[in-house]
């Protein structure tokens, strides 16, 4: 199943809904590219309230998803991340430094807004 | 023992289905959430490490209750081409399938016990357990 990717005025939105395989989390970063492409989007929120754990794997799609977008010229903001997945993934040595976040959709969209200065 | 479950890692969907039968199994022992991400985490590394190195093998669940204490153990085997350096593999950013060289070193971390054997040309067995607190 492909993860919706909605527009709202010049951003994109996404909420991950349920548990990531590694072939859903590679085609979803194959659309949201499409997408950004095709609808000119200067920012990208993805929300990942649902998501209970994230694995090596899935930490590298985000950060590949996040750098691949800054290439196009859109900025991604990844809300949402839960206590249990930020323990989990410092102790794994993920620290995923050089992404946005913010707590939750309201704060991305709010950080989104500053980002691309209005 | 009272308690042993096993999953075959063939392909990629059977990573998925390994997790949730670790996460089924932490929540019956009653782990909260925070170990419940991390024993789901341990074995999505452990299973994809199979899938990705050795083509296929297996993850089994144990539930275990020594001397009153609770815990789950993991096992990860696999007869696949083996580990040479067991030392380097252990070393945060190591990887030699473009990953982040974070799934050994960091299941490692997630749980209490971990333990590691290769034989190179036979197969890897990694044996991971969590204790109740």
């Amino acid at each position: 199943m492909r993860i919706p990717i909605l527009k709202l005025y010049d951003c994109l939105l996404v909420s991950i809904q349920w548990e990531l395989d590694d072939m859903t989390a590679l085609q979803f970063q194959e659309d949201l590219l499409h997408k950004i492409h095709e609808t000119s989007a200067n920012g990208v929120v993805i929300d990942i309230t649902s998501i209970d754990f994230i694995d090596s794997f899935i930490a590298k799609v985000l950060g590949d998803v996040f750098s691949m977008s800054k290439l196009m010229g859109a900025k991604v903001v990844i809300t949402g991340i839960q206590p249990a997945v930020a323990i989990t993934l410092i102790e794994l040595g993920i620290s995923l430094d050089d992404v946005l976040t913010a707590l939750d959709l309201e704060k991305g969209l709010e950080k989104l807004q500053q980002e691309l200065g209005d | 023992m009272e308690f042993q479950s096993c999953v075959k890692i063939i392909n990629e969907w059977d990573i998925v289905a390994a997790r949730q039968l670790g996460r089924n199994v932490a929540k019956e022992l009653g782990f909260g959430t925070i170990d419940q991400a991390r024993i789901t985490t341990a074995i999505s590394e452990l299973a994809r490490n199979i899938y990705l190195y050795a083509g296929q093998g297996s993850v089994s669940i144990e539930k275990l209750n020594i001397n009153g204490k609770s815990g789950l153990k993991i096992i990860a085997e696999d007869q696949g081409p083996g580990i040479e350096d067991i030392r380097r593999v252990m070393e945060d950013g190591y990887t030699t399938s473009g990953g982040l060289g974070a799934g050994l070193p960091g299941a490692k971390r997630l749980m209490d016990d971990f333990d590691i054997e290769s034989i190179p040309g036979e197969g890897t067995k990694i044996v991971a357990t969590k204790w109740l607190r």
